[in-house]
């Protein structure tokens, strides 16, 4: 591309329809970028103007192939304040707070670089919701790698838990939750998905609207370097090849430190009433910011490059409005306001520059000391990029390899044998060599933190607590996009459930491969269609969210893979739930429908079995039914436990409850149970279940059911609102579970040890 | 009693510990460019990131006016602890003996630890009970306790450590367990491990860390060191 | 003028970051290393030679744990 000249351009210098197709633009986006920019034949854009089209008009940014179908999702309930559109979604929490929240992906950065690309991510994550107005008080995070036995794999996963590390703790915000899953259809496209929530009282909530010509943009915090130049367009909007060592210059470093110091300064800004609108930069810098800014305020901006506080010398003015460097803020501030907003700054040890006003002339204007060097129409940048629409297609053949078998076990081999190589699975076992690399209790609130119940609680003022978890499915929405995404979402709600939590609003991250092709966009157009529904269903809409495509690359596209996460209210946080038995002689009891089956479940994937086509049907009503009665008897105090039994099934959530309790059970599989539980290998009845019957109700997966303990009245009235059935009793330091009736026989005997051994299996991983 | 708690660019649990000190008397933020100590009766060094860390953990905010403030008021017979970061400042404005160098396996680590309380009789732990044994969260990536060999030996004789790691809790590496000292005159006192976050049983399970700001204000208003 | 100041960890001072790297290099094919230890450079243009000294015994280097070398480069 012709370097642009210091004293403007003649028509020969002006960059051309193949470097707009350099940029990630197509053909026919060029044309219209022309027709938008005026004139009767059109007026070609210079390079600093098709830069910042080509940014804005990126998937990431645009969400041109996804927008349309976003549209379709609930957004409104009576505890949402703020809904999608804004830096973060926030929900009414009662005596006067709001909690915002969001989840957002940094997946190419993370590929690229791992430590800074995840820190990054909590980084701008955290941006979102100070720039509303909410303090962050929790941060949690979704990864997905490859196997682990790729060296690469560990690599990615060391260096993103490293990073979220990093950067959380020094900004004192505590990680209080995540998940991280390893799949082969990530090893090319890792994931790496935060998540983050904040408290503000109700009319501290500030928007972004620039408003009031005249007004004053502010831009403070860091500096600006050649961080990420190019970023959005180069790494969000492709697929990945192998020259993405290339692609380092391009990953922005991160500096919590810094974003400290941002955060408070922005939170007093906002408290002394000294700003009129805030906003974060992230992806595409500058040109994203101020543009969105004006285009929701209808109005224009005037935007100065030579008054921007540089890192590097001699930046290019496009390299200016384009940089992705970390850490900085804008905000539109009235003029008598200014100095107070700078020595603000200064206190807090920030930059703070104006670097230029809001217009009533409806144009992003782009100036060097005063002299025009780019000028747009703000709607043309922001609201008139094509939306497409995606031409959804089933695929007729699967479209992933089976999964490589793992484990060294049979469907015949012994259930202890199953049981163990289950737990010692790297997506089961247990995530203490992460969770221990974060503080999660900074800031005094952590009530339930890692490990010691299904959703992370945090105490709000007032005797109340908020619950939070992230829940994502790759493998399960492979199956079934539309089933698979209702689980994940239903996951989320009973995670909640089992600390006390009625949900009150959904963030979700949508990471799908590329939405060109006809599969993907089978698989988009069906996992939104199954989070609508689910979110209507039980009345927790989506306040904000993220989507990030063209995850795919020469050797395939990840597993589809919505991630949700759910933030939900209890009134007492004494109440909150615990996930571990607590006391010997408690009674264990099955709670909900449970109609376990073994296709896509973590012990078909160990055996290499092939995803079905399909998962079965959801009964919605009963599993909704189970969540609104472990809810309440959580709340009443009635349960010394609650758990959903998720990945892995019932054998391995009673080992898991026997682990953060630190007591053994003592469970009986009769009559009553081979009955109620269906079986996936259909035998004639005998006295004795099938081999198949066992495997595929000892470790077969499916959502609804919740293994609750607690004394026998307290069950008893359990009972009355939900199927329960008696599985047996706390005590010991062993898990048996015995087969009663007439054959009786055992058929699981593991210690304590035996189990926690096996479940300490990720440690070799961070050795 | 008050209560002053530093609070520097990059403190991340300064106000946990000012919810934790208020519990036991009155507490007040003390910015690091103020030099008045505002009358305070012991004064506070929080935990967290001071300065990003930068250079060396603490090597920054040691020389702040507030801190030089808290060194002269040290100096003086003035109560001062030092929590995580703080405890690496105090070490690095020579408050007290030795340095905190990065934990042994490399990472930042947080979880749960029991501490053996050595000296039940300082300014700081004289509401502990004799025969304590603490539990509280510990949470760092540069705790390592480190004295050469002569400072330890002598250290040991004057009885300035004064909280260890019970066996098997020490993850960071720290020589002979040390989690806490105190200096010789036994008004300073550092320690890696967070007391204010042990200080309600809702919050974590302990409240066990209450008891050194309750040993703070004891001390305070006996007038003994 | 230019000068370089290299801190390094106390000989005898227990050096996890140096272990680590000595361990990590055997893994990717390069032998016969031994004795790494990890430590810092800070690079600066001072006006007077002289301050270096004192300006690493009071911030750049904690001499209790670090000792450190001081360069003229120009």
């Amino acid at each position: 591309m012709a370097e642009q000249s210091s004293q403007g351009e003649t028509a020969h210098e002006l960059p051309t329809v193949e470097d707009a197709i350099a940029l990630g633009l197509t053909a026919a986006e060029y044309r219209l970028v022309c027709e938008k920019q005026g004139g009767a034949g059109g007026r070609a854009p210079n390079q600093l103007e098709l830069a910042m089209y080509s940014l804005l008009w990126s998937e990431h940014c645009a969400y041109k192939h996804s927008k349309k179908l976003l549209r379709t999702l609930p957004t409104d309930g009576e505890h949402v304040v703020m809904g999608p559109g804004e830096n973060a979604g926030a929900v009414d929490v009662g005596d006067g707070l709001v909690c915002a929240f969001k989840v957002e992906s940094h997946n190419h950065p993370s590929a690229v670089e791992p430590f800074q690309g995840a820190a990054t991510g909590v980084g701008g994550i955290l941006r979102d919701i100070f720039a509303i107005g909410a303090r962050p008080i929790a941060v949690l995070d979704s990864l997905r790698f490859g196997e682990p036995a790729v060296a690469r794999t560990r690599y990615l996963l060391d260096g993103a838990v490293s990073g979220i590390g990093h950067y959380g703790n020094s900004i004192g915000v505590p990680t209080v939750g995540g998940e991280v899953y390893f799949e082969a259809p990530y090893e090319h496209n890792c994931l790496v998905n935060a998540m983050a929530l904040g408290l503000a009282s109700r009319e501290r909530l500030v928007r972004s609207a620039a408003a009031g010509p005249g007004n004053v943009l502010v831009l403070f915090g860091a500096s600006t370097g050649r961080d990420g130049i190019g970023g959005a367009s180069v790494l969000a909007s492709a697929e990945l090849d192998a020259a993405d060592a290339d692609k380092r210059p391009s990953v922005q470093v991160g500096d919590p430190f810094e974003e400290k110091k941002l955060m408070e300064c922005s939170l007093e800004l906002l408290e002394r009433g000294l700003i009129v609108s805030l906003q974060d930069l992230g992806a595409a810098g500058l040109t994203s910011s101020a543009s969105e800014m004006a285009s929701k305020g209808g109005v224009g901006i005037d935007l100065d490059v030579a008054r921007v506080p540089l890192r590097e010398p001699g930046m290019e003015p496009f390299e200016v409005m384009v940089s992705e460097s970390q850490e900085r803020m804008l905000c539109v501030v009235e003029p008598e306001n200014v100095e107070q907003v700078m020595r603000l700054c200064a206190k807090w040890e920030v930059g703070g520059a104006a670097i230029g006003e809001v217009t009533d002339s409806g144009r992003m204007r782009v100036l060097r000391d005063g002299e025009l060097l780019g000028d747009m129409p703000v709607s043309a940048l922001v609201d008139d990029c094509p939306l497409y629409d995606l031409q959804p297609r089933k695929p007729s053949e699967p479209v992933y390899a089976a999964p490589i078998a793992t484990a060294r076990i049979t469907l015949e081999s012994p259930p202890p044998e199953i049981l163990l190589a289950i737990l010692s699975s790297p997506n089961i076992s247990s995530r203490r060599p992460l969770f221990e690399q974060y503080d999660s209790i900074v800031q005094s609130r952590t009530v339930r933190r890692p490990e010691q119940a299904d959703a992370a609680v945090l105490a709000l003022p007032g005797g109340g607590a908020l619950a939070v978890s992230i829940d994502g499915n790759g493998r399960r929405v492979a199956a079934d996009p539309y089933t698979g995404t209702v689980e994940a979402v239903l996951e989320c709600a009973a995670n909640l459930a089992c600390v006390g939590a009625q949900p009150l609003g959904t963030t979700n991250n949508l990471n799908f491969g590329n939405p060109e092709k006809p599969h993907i966009a089978w698989q988009l157009s069906e996992s939104v269609r199954g989070l609508g529904d689910a979110c209507r269903a039980l009345d927790a809409p989506i306040v904000g969210g993220n989507v990030s495509l063209y995850n795919e690359g020469a050797t395939g596209p990840i597993y589809p893979t919505p991630v949700i996460g759910m933030v939900g209210r209890l009134p007492d946080a004494r109440r909150a739930g615990r996930l571990g038995f607590a006391r010997a002689g408690d009674e264990i009891a099955l709670a909900g429908p449970f109609a376990p089956s073994l296709p896509a479940s973590e012990l078909a994937k160990l055996l290499g079995q092939p995803l079905p086509d399909g998962l079965a049907l959801i009964d919605l009503a009963a599993i909704l039914a189970a969540h609104d009665a472990v809810r309440a008897a959580v709340r009443a105090g009635l349960l010394s436990s609650a758990h959903d039994i998720a990945e892995g099934g019932l054998a391995v959530a009673l080992a898991e409850c026997c682990l953060a309790g630190g007591l053994g059970a003592q469970v009986e599989l009769g009559e009553d149970f081979w009955e109620a539980v269906p079986s996936v290998v259909p035998s004639p009845r005998s006295t004795s279940p099938a081999p198949g019957q066992v495997t595929a109700a000892l470790f077969g997966e499916a959502p609804g059911g919740f293994l609750v303990s607690g004394r026998a009245q307290a069950l008893q009235q359990l009972a009355q609102d939900v199927p329960l059935m008696a599985l047996g009793r706390v005590g010991e330091d062993v898990l048996n579970i015995v087969e009663a009736g007439a054959t009786a026989g055992m058929m699981l005997t593991l210690t304590l040890d035996e189990l926690a051994a096996a479940h300490a299996g990720l440690a070799e991983l961070f050795a | 009693m008050k209560f002053g708690v530093l609070q520097f660019p990059g403190s991340c649990d300064d106000l946990d510990a000012l919810a934790a000190a208020a519990r036991v008397g009155d507490a007040e933020l003390i910015w690091h460019a103020d030099r008045d100590l505002h009358g305070a009766d012991a004064i506070v060094v929080p935990g967290g990131f001071s300065y990003g860390d930068y250079l060396r953990a603490g090597a920054i905010a040691r020389f702040s006016p507030a801190m030089e403030s808290v060194i002269e008021f040290a100096g003086a017979g003035g109560l001062v602890l030092g929590i995580c970061n703080g405890f690496q400042v105090l070490c690095e404005a020579h408050l007290l003996p030795g340095a905190l160098l990065v934990n042994a396996n490399l990472r930042f680590t947080s979880k749960q630890v029991r501490l053996e309380v050595s000296r039940p009789d300082t300014a700081f732990t004289r509401a502990c009970g004799s025969d304590a044994c603490l539990s509280i969260p510990a949470k760092h990536s540069w705790g390592r306790y480190h004295a050469d060999d002569a400072t330890l030996t002598a250290m040991d004789e004057a009885g300035q450590v004064v909280l260890r790691y019970a066996p098997g809790e020490n993850f960071n590496g720290s020589l002979r367990d040390i989690a806490g000292v105190r200096n010789e005159r036994g008004n300073v006192f550092g320690m890696m491990p967070h007391p204010e976050h042990a200080v309600d049983e809702l919050i974590g399970g302990s409240s066990d860390g209450l008891a050194i700001f309750e040993s703070i204000r004891l001390s305070v208003e006996g007038a003994i060191v | 003028m230019k000068a370089r100041v290299l801190i390094r960890p106390k000989a005898g001072i227990l050096d996890p970051q140096g272990d680590a790297v000595a361990r990590a290099l055997p893994a990717l094919g390069f032998t016969g290393v031994e004795d790494v230890h990890v430590g810092r450079l800070i690079e600066l243009e001072v006006d007077d030679a002289e301050q270096l000294k004192p300006m690493c015994e009071k911030l750049l280097a904690n001499p209790l744990v670090e000792d450190y070398e001081v360069q003229i480069l120009a």
